[in-house]
């Protein structure tokens, strides 16, 4: 009756080393490979924030990422202590890396929502695998995108003027600015995604805290596990709890980008003011996410040993979203060309043009080459399953995506309705390493959630796994088994 | 003393074990798992949270918040006491309308699964009398392996049924590996 003791079973052994990327008729694939038993998966996961020393390669990541931090810290008092024009910002120019950047890390955060909230609604069981760190990486992508705002606004020391509170003025934050639903949009996802983690995360962190030997970890697990205690009556209400997060976290991942294109489309200039703005940034948001939580667990994978956790079959499912996703933002390109031409509008018309073979043409050519062209090559089953292949795509989608925002951003801007107010954006050194400093912050919160935290939801995998099932049968101890755990079948 | 405890080694051990406690009449028992097995609750003859409720009601809060703080902060010339006098200034955009409800929406949006989400894990968390940092069973040392891979069925002592040999014999004879009393801290 003991599964710990059972003889392994044919369809255990078939897991070991098997390709889990192949779908065969009637049978689930594996999500969890060469692990037969709860506490395989424990140890698999525990270990890394249990091990004394991390692997060399996290020091080397972390004194990088702690570097571009430090360049950040300078640049953003030395903006502070100037004021924006240490950045290349100019009229017509007015916004250009500081909402580039924002649009983009807001945009990457939405696959960690994604995958927390829509797949698990929809019961996508592989999901458990990628969750914890997808979502990790949206909050530390939801600070990085907050900063822009927050520094760009020029008067830092009157920033609070941008939520509702009672002053000595009388005044109030304007309502029917989409630049004010931003800061309620991107604060409320912050907030539900750090919950929706940290509800998340508490069982695990339970598991931490029973394994530390240490005095500081086991007070530290200990604290912010909240004294779980695994009850069912528990998980009862935590399990009601996490549907309704994701029920309400859905409509949200797709509220945020909405309304971050929103600070386009509601304003009159060409080449923003279009409806497509909205489903077309919430493609590309999912786009770019899932790319970039490709480049985060490839090398994290292979780091701390969690390739049987994080499989090739998840990779397989992450890539084939990114194709998906990457074709709507092609379809997404071509209709705003067709609406333009199509309107008969001229400003509108001019300025599709000029994005594509204006004095942006480069840039441009960037982003539909990353976006749309090379993520075609993702139809390809063996590309999609090639670990090198995958990264590489995965950082040129990341780069493109970058790109689409400049792209929509400047040369909108740069060239509108009078020849006479034209202009142009050249990046100063501190646009640029203001940009390389936020990689910086991300990196380094990230690579300290992995040392520290439960990567992989040890809870949810042990859910996942065949053997978790009340009624699973070890094929060795066969029907006496059977008799024993379900009277009634017999 | 505060109840008894025992192990056991799998999903199914514990399914079967838990249907058998439940009708013996106990009050105060529960398993514990390192993750939710299937089904189990309604096994143990849980009763179905009324969560949802609660956070049905805490959205609808927050659904009135957004339009009543918009209404008020740009709409509307009154003034209100919030812990100092606050007055309402009307802001004209455009030739708009005062009180025109679609820009609205997105804070409305916010503000409603902003309240709701809180009000899901902390109304969670409130039901399950968490935080609790210190508990007889987190004291025991058998019960550690509870978040990793062992399944528990207690029993407590303050129980009308309860009989600490009868308790004992009984979750013996459901297959536990092991049975323990576990002590009040």
């Amino acid at each position: 009756m003991s599964q710990t003791t059972a003889p392994i079973s044919e369809r255990d052994r078939g897991f070991i080393d098997c390709d889990n990327t192949a779908d065969t008729p009637g049978s689930r694939s594996p999500l969890v490979l060469n692990m037969h038993r709860f506490h395989d998966v424990t140890h698999q996961v525990c270990r890394v924030s249990e091990a004394p020393k991390a692997p060399m390669a996290w020091y080397v990541a972390f004194a990088i990422s702690l570097a571009m931090v430090s360049v950040l810290g300078v640049c953003v008092l030395y903006l502070f202590a100037t004021g924006v024009g240490v950045w290349g910002l100019n009229n017509p120019v007015m916004w250009a890396f500081d909402i580039t950047n924002f649009v983009f890390w807001v945009g990457i955060g939405h696959a960690g929502t994604l995958i927390s909230a829509i797949l698990f609604l929809f019961r996508q069981k592989w999901r458990t695998g990628i969750n914890r760190f997808a979502e990790a990486m949206t909050i530390f992508a939801v600070i990085c995108a907050g900063l822009f705002p927050g520094i760009h606004v020029g008067r830092v020391w009157l920033v609070y003027w941008l939520f509702p509170i009672p002053n000595q003025m009388d005044l109030w934050p304007q309502f029917r600015s989409p630049l004010l639903w931003d800061v309620f949009a991107v604060s409320t996802y912050f907030t539900v995604s750090l919950v929706f983690w940290y509800v998340g995360l508490i069982p695990d962190l339970a598991t931490l805290r029973d394994r530390a030997k240490g005095r500081i970890q086991q007070i530290a697990y200990g604290f912010f596990s909240l004294g779980w205690r695994g009850s069912m009556r528990h998980w009862h209400r935590y399990e009601v709890a996490y549907l309704l997060l994701a029920a309400l976290a859905t409509p949200l991942v797709l509220s945020v980008h909405s309304v971050v294109s929103f600070d386009f489309a509601v304003s009159q200039l060409p080449g923003w003011h279009t409806t497509i703005f909205p489903p077309y940034f919430v493609a590309g948001a999912i786009f770019s996410g899932f790319a970039m939580v490709v480049t985060l667990a490839v090398p994290a994978r292979q780091l701390f040993g969690l390739k049987d956790l994080i499989t090739l079959r998840h990779l397989d499912n992450m890539n084939k979203i990114i194709l998906v996703t990457g074709c709507m933002v092609g379809y997404a390109y071509s209709m705003e060309f067709f609406i333009a031409w199509y309107s008969g509008a001229l400003y509108e018309k001019f300025a599709f043009m000029n994005r594509a073979f204006g004095q942006y043409w480069w840039a441009y050519l960037i982003m539909v080459s990353c976006n749309v062209i090379t993520p075609q090559l993702f139809w390809s089953k063996r590309i999609r399953t090639s670990i090198p292949l995958m990264f590489v795509l995965s950082l040129v989608v990341n780069i493109g995506m970058w790109f689409e925002r400049y792209v929509i951003i400047v040369s909108s801007l740069a060239n509108d309705f009078l020849p006479t107010s034209w202009g142009g954006f050249i990046p100063t050194w501190v646009d640029i390493a203001t940009m390389m400093g936020a990689f910086g912050l991300f990196g380094t919160l990230f690579l300290l959630f992995c040392r520290y935290l439960p990567m992989v939801a040890m809870a949810e995998i042990k859910g996942t796994m065949p053997e978790a099932d009340p009624h699973f049968i070890p094929h060795g101890a066969g029907h006496a088994a059977a008799a024993a755990h379900s009277p009634k079948s017999e | 003393m505060w109840g008894v405890m025992a192990e056991f080694e799998s999903p199914a051990a514990i399914y079967g074990a838990a249907g058998k406690v439940r009708d013996a009449g106990y009050r105060f028992w529960d398993c514990h798992a390192p993750f939710p097995v299937h089904n189990l609750d309604r096994q143990m003859g849980v009763k179905r949270t009324i969560l949802p409720v609660v956070v049905f009601f805490a959205g609808m809060t927050g659904t009135m918040l957004g339009l009543a703080l918009q209404a008020f902060t740009n709409g509307l010339d009154w003034d209100a006491w919030l812990l100092v006098w606050v007055q309402g200034y009307p802001i004209l955009i455009s030739g708009k309308p005062l009180l025109s409800y679609p820009s609205m929406i997105p804070v409305i949006f916010e503000l409603t699964v902003l309240l709701a989400s809180l009000t899901a894990a902390g109304g969670m968390l409130a039901f399950n009398g968490l935080p609790r940092l210190s508990h007889p069973l987190l004291a025991n040392k058998r019960f550690l392996r509870c978040s990793d891979d062992r399944f528990f069925i207690t029993i407590e002592a303050r129980d009308p049924k309860f009989m600490r040999s009868k308790c004992e014999a009984f979750l013996k004879s459901l297959g536990a590996t092991a049975v323990e009393v576990v002590e009040e801290i």
